[in-house]
């Protein structure tokens, strides 16, 4: 039996980063090699980077899994790529579904030219700050303006369960919430000590 | 807004940190983890392990120093020096890098660029340009700057993006240890070429240099070695400067 927080691999980019953060903050964590091995995870981690087409490999199987955890009120944290996931849809990969459990759809970051020759530069890469909108548990004790790790070009849109909105050009989700599902669209294991209280907050969701 | 990054370079040989003068002349600065410890600690944003002489002795990068390194810190590190293949990229990550920067081999065949970021994501991979002013060009060496190649920096570098690079890191071989400033004119010829980040390296020497890579130089992010190793400058001073300067960081 795998009890803790589940994993999940789906071949977008490398788990080690991730396993290791969760070690430091004392969270339990087990790499489901199928969709039965997650029945009896506390909670689910669905990291993961680069294209959204990866999130193909997250089947009918794998997303009838995910989504019975979550309907027994399992909390779920999205990363990155698996925070869009969350959402409805990205245009990056438009024949794939994402899993619907927020409202709204991922789209590309735009050009936005700020002065003759100035552009912004895609993909987002580097420290940015959080613009907390709302208090949310995941974002306890994280301090106004903090500064966290992105890399990525695709982003969701603000919606009401957005937490903290970050600005490349234009405002997008940083941070979001609805009840027991979270997502951020950083890199909580690369944001130093602010992404390890993130991830410490999730523990404390799932314990 | 996003913050201009702070990198600092380690560059190992041996499981030591070594440093020269344009690529030549080492002498040893130490422990690569305690290194990182103490630059993390000071709010370095990013680090690079570079095994200096893995190209030249055909070695891979160690393992070992990356996984000593990785494991404290929660911060991106890049790794390169001898990633000639996808298993020595996969070694690297395996190990704890969360990028690889390809230099020699990217030269040799591009493909290699396409094959990384396809298993790892563009994100993972950084394309390393060593080069020269040379006229009105700057021209690419391989090979640990030993080799001359026909390719210029600029066009390497949009064809390196074309090929699904996430980042180029920009050394030039002039200023290399030199401590007399970025080449902010190839730096600004590179970045406004390409949409990816590009990171300077290569003739820090004193705050005012970063000022100026940031702004005439165009970089996204900027990269030493010595003058953080010897702790002539802190991390955090450096930092406070460019603040001072209107310049976004994180502090």
């Amino acid at each position: 039996m795998n009890t803790g927080i589940a994993l999940i691999d789906y071949k977008a980019g490398n788990l080690t980063s991730v396993k290791k953060a969760l070690a430091t903050i004392g969270a339990t964590v087990f790499v489901p090699a199928t969709p039965g091995e997650l029945a009896d995870a506390q909670g689910i981690i669905v990291p993961g980077v680069g294209h959204f087409g990866a999130t193909r490999a997250l089947d009918a199987e794998w997303t009838a899994a995910i989504l019975e955890r979550i309907g027994e009120g399992r909390p779920v944290l999205g990363i990155c790529l698996g925070m869009q996931w969350l959402f409805e849809g990205s245009d990056e990969a438009p024949e794939c579904p994402g899993l619907g459990l927020l409202a709204g759809r991922c789209y590309r970051l735009g050009r936005v030219r700020l002065k003759p020759d100035q552009t912004i530069k895609i993909p987002h890469v580097g420290w940015n700050s959080l613009d907390l909108r709302r208090e949310a548990s995941i974002v306890d004790g994280v301090p106004h303006g903090a500064q966290v790790y992105f890399t990525h070009s695709y982003v969701a849109p603000v919606t009401d369960d957005t937490v903290a909105v970050t600005e490349h050009g234009e405002p997008f989700a940083a941070i979001v919430q609805h009840g027991q599902i979270a997502g951020v669209q950083f890199h909580p294991e690369k944001s130093g000590d602010v992404g390890l209280r993130i991830l410490k907050n999730f523990l404390d969701l799932v314990r | 807004m996003l913050s201009k990054r702070i990198i600092a370079c380690l560059d190992v040989r041996n499981g030591q940190v070594v440093k020269g003068v344009n690529f030549e002349g080492l002498r040893s600065a130490g422990d690569p983890a305690e290194l990182a410890r103490r630059y993390n600690v000071e709010g370095i944003d990013e680090l690079v392990i570079l095994d200096i002489t893995a190209t030249l002795e055909a070695r891979r990068a160690l393992a070992d120093t990356i996984s000593r390194v990785a494991r404290e810190l929660f911060i991106p590190l890049a790794v390169g020096g001898g990633i000639r293949t996808e298993d020595d990229a996969a070694a690297a990550v395996e190990a704890g890098a969360d990028k690889v920067s390809l230099n020699t081999a990217a030269l040799a065949a591009p493909s290699l660029i396409t094959r990384i970021a396809e298993r790892y994501g563009s994100q993972a991979v950084v394309v390393a340009i060593d080069a020269k002013k040379d006229g009105d060009r700057f021209a690419v060496y391989s090979r640990s700057g030993s080799t001359a190649t026909s390719r210029d920096a600029v066009e390497w570098a949009c064809e390196a993006e074309s090929h699904g690079a996430g980042e180029i890191l920009l050394t030039s071989i002039d200023r290399d240890g030199t401590r007399i400033g970025f080449d902010c004119a190839m730096t600004a010829a590179v970045s406004s070429a390409v949409s990816i980040p590009v990171i300077a390296s290569g003739g820090a020497g004193g705050l005012d240099h970063f000022v100026d890579v940031f702004t005439t130089g165009r970089a996204d992010a900027a990269l030493a070695a010595s003058i953080f190793h010897y702790a002539e400058t802190s991390v955090r001073t450096l930092k406070e400067h460019l603040r001072q300067r209107g310049i976004p960081v994180r502090l």
